[in-house]
């Protein structure tokens, strides 16, 4: 029993860290939005170069073949720069299913190629526009097009760098590459622990730029953060965060196990993760006053960041009837904390 | 990463079930805090589990222990909530006093009070609350002064908890002429020593589990102060950290509340509010996330890590989750919420003293206030 994470894990997660940190800052964010560019080419660049799109894959697919755990670690610090670019679900999510299928696939052996996944649970699909390949599903089934033979009409999401779109095609047979219905399951339960991680990044930027702000900011003659209302507020947005980390590791440990306990673990995760962005959003709106309301200060971009993965990928709704299968169907209690069913 | 038990630690686990199967009374005990028949009857339960050898499993065998790790300490803490075993009545010597007596005492005086405390033989109070000096604590007043090889106790304490009962209790006292966090020291004394008068106070439930201490020229041996004079703060805080962070309330206390929880929804869920299945999915969830995190500190201790100032969400994030989940039970029992017998489905508890005793959570071990500061001082680097 070992809940620590590996000295590989962390220098890989401060790789990804330092390369989000170098390219994806909300000055180069904003000027992106003004001239309307959908993607970064040179932080794309970085981010393939650093290895994070191949991460998940098959070493016979070029891959690292690293687990769930450290895409999760990767997921989160995607989140925290508010990266715009399809990584996670490109990387995290369609190529891994496209690998179960056709590991020798060109979309994967090149690792700047960007999958983009149209998943029944959403009714639209991120950055189709900007991708090489779209992977569809149609009654279980796994086809893949390419942009031109689909029709994308964008939705408008409340995010400016959330890219959605509404894919019109028609299915053929020479378009679909698996009947394994299952992948379709895997590359959901993927898809919401990498929100949760997302969420949990959100969450923890939320409160650094609240505090800050709380440290500068004076009113009646001294810092702001000096009061406890104030204090108060980010504490508690520390203590959703201290609480939602331990069950995102352990759902992104536990993912593997395709079972009822790890479904209901990512399940809760993406509940705690993106409860604490939300609350931890707000209260860092609270924190920033007016200034959090404008559009020059960064806390809107977290909001809405985290309100798009609150609702994408399974509502909060679905997710608690996920847990609520766990609770009533198998034995809980404190010793069945770990229980799995794979002996 | 490595999310699963050992065969030595399911081996122990397994050991741990049989013993409290054929040992844990079959009829539930008088509270410790009712009667002094209920407290005694605690110690002899806890000469029970001495005699199994599970006084305090992490304790160095030499000092009454197993010298087992943390692991097998939460595998005991699950099997013995589960068993539905007494309450620990020496809690704030085996929890909060004992892991700070090992990490500061010397050999002499880990030999001298650990194995009574693991044994019951001698149980302790906290002593360390006064009328002027609560969530500020650093307002102590009560005072010792060295007299060749004793010290010389006066002062007035108050919200001592066990303190009508106990044995043992253990201080804060300020050095005459000194100020604030400096000057402070940590002494023992015996409550039946001459001159300390203790008063029970009635809790909001009845029992008297606080009391408030009078001391007036109480001496004692100098060997009974731990670490350095005027160390006293520094430890109080390492004490502080087991309380708030480790061993206090055990993750087990909360899945086992929560398995309840779902049992009496499970039995009335046709006749309550459908909405409150969301609220008992998130009490369980609570708990497990609370189990996972302690889960993951005891990793972190264990791999040479050291308990700091995140000890203070915890704190918030049990007290919080145990109203929550309790104020969930009551939801489901409505009418019947208020009866002091527990509801006619087997195993249920009595909910509404939990939750009394739940409301508690939020005020000791360091108000929650108190904790939301340390949080955003410490933790986050907000000004004072």
């Amino acid at each position: 029993m070992d809940f620590t994470l590996s000295e590989d894990q962390l220098m890989f997660v401060e790789a990804a860290r330092t390369v989000l940190a170098d390219t994806c800052d909300t000055l180069r964010l904003r000027k992106m939005l003004e001239r309307k560019d959908a993607f970064d080419q040179d932080r794309w660049d970085a981010v393939v170069e650093t290895g994070l799109t191949v991460v998940l894959l098959p070493e016979a697919a070029g891959g690292l073949e690293l687990g769930a755990l450290d895409f999760a670690l990767i997921a989160e610090a995607a989140g925290y720069y508010l990266l715009p670019e399809p990584l996670v679900e490109s990387a995290g999510i369609a190529a891994p299913l496209l690998a179960a299928v056709s590991p020798a696939s060109d979309y994967l052996s090149d690792p700047s190629k960007r999958i983009a996944i149209a998943h029944p649970i959403n009714p639209v699909v991120a950055d189709a526009d900007i991708a090489d390949a779209i992977l569809l599903h149609h009654n279980g089934a796994t086809h893949l097009l390419n942009p031109s033979q689909v029709t994308l009409t964008r939705v408008d999401s409340i995010d400016p760098f959330r890219r959605l779109f509404k894919v019109d095609w028609t299915p053929d047979r020479a378009t679909q590459i698996s009947d394994r219905s299952e992948l379709w399951d895997q590359a959901f339960d993927r898809a919401a622990l990498f929100a949760a991680a997302q969420g949990l990044g959100l969450a923890q930027r939320a409160v650094d730029l609240a505090v800050e702000y709380a440290k500068e900011r004076q009113q009646f003659g001294k810092p702001i953060g000096t009061y406890q209302a104030v204090k108060h507020h980010l504490a508690s947005a520390q203590t959703k965060i201290e609480f939602a980390r331990p069950v995102l590791h352990a759902a992104a440990a536990g993912l593997a196990n395709n079972d009822i306990f790890s479904r209901a673990r990512i399940s809760q995760a993406k509940l705690a993760c993106l409860e604490a962005a939300d609350y931890a959003s707000r209260a860092s709106l609270q924190v920033h006053g007016a200034m959090g309301y404008s559009y020059e200060v960064d806390v809107h971009l977290i909001l809405k960041r985290a309100l798009g993965l609150t609702y994408s990928w399974g509502e909060p709704a679905l997710h608690c009837a996920r847990v609520s299968e766990r609770i009533f169907n198998r034995p809980v209690g404190p010793d069945q904390t770990f229980a799995s069913e794979v002996a | 990463m490595e999310l699963s038990y050992t065969p030595e630690h399911d081996a122990f686990r397994a050991e741990v079930r049989e013993w409290l199967a054929q040992n844990v009374p079959a009829e539930p005990l008088e509270h410790f805090d009712a009667t002094r028949e209920g407290f005694e009857a605690h110690r002899a339960w806890e000469a029970t589990l001495k005699s199994g050898d599970w006084g305090m499993v992490t304790w160095p065998k030499e000092y009454g222990g197993r010298g087992l790790d943390l692991i097998s300490w939460l595998i005991f803490e699950e099997e013995y909530y589960r068993a539905g075993s007494p309450g620990r009545v020496n809690q704030n010597g085996i929890f909060l006093l004992g892991p700070t007596l090992i990490e500061f005492g010397t050999h002499e005086q880990k030999s001298r009070f650990l194995p009574p405390m693991a044994s019951g033989d001698e149980i302790w109070a906290q002593a360390w609350s006064e009328p002027q000096a609560g969530s500020d604590l650093a307002g102590v007043r009560a005072t010792c002064v060295q007299d060749g090889d004793d010290y010389i106790l006066n002062g007035h304490k108050i919200w001592s908890s066990r303190a009508v009962f106990a044995d043992w209790a253990f201080g804060l006292f300020r050095t005459p002429g000194t100020e604030r966090h400096k000057g402070l020291s940590l002494i023992f004394f015996p409550l039946n020593a001459e001159g300390v008068t203790v008063n029970a106070i009635p809790k909001m439930n009845g029992h008297v589990g606080f009391a408030e201490i009078f001391l007036e020229n109480v001496r004692v041996p100098a060997f009974n102060r731990l670490g350095d004079e005027g160390q006293g703060w520094h430890i109080c805080m390492a004490t502080a950290g087991f309380e708030r962070g480790l061993m206090l309330r055990s993750p087990a206390r909360y899945q086992v509340a929560a398995a309840n929880l779902a049992a009496l929804y499970q039995a009335r869920k046709d006749s309550c509010d459908p909405s409150i299945e969301a609220e008992v999915v998130k009490a369980w969830m609570n708990a497990e996330a609370y189990a996972l995190n302690i889960y993951a500190t005891a990793s972190r201790l264990m791999s040479g890590g050291k308990i700091g100032p995140e000890t203070s969400t915890n704190k918030i994030f049990w007290s919080e989750l145990d109203i929550h989940l309790h104020d969930t039970a009551l939801r489901i029992l409505g009418p019947e919420a208020e009866f002091t017998a527990p509801p006619s489905i087997e195993g249920q508890p009595l909910w509404i003293d939990d939750y009394i005793f739940a409301l508690a959570g939020p005020i000791y071990a360091g108000s929650n206030e108190i904790q939301r500061n340390i949080i955003a001082e410490r933790m986050l680097g907000l000004p004072r």
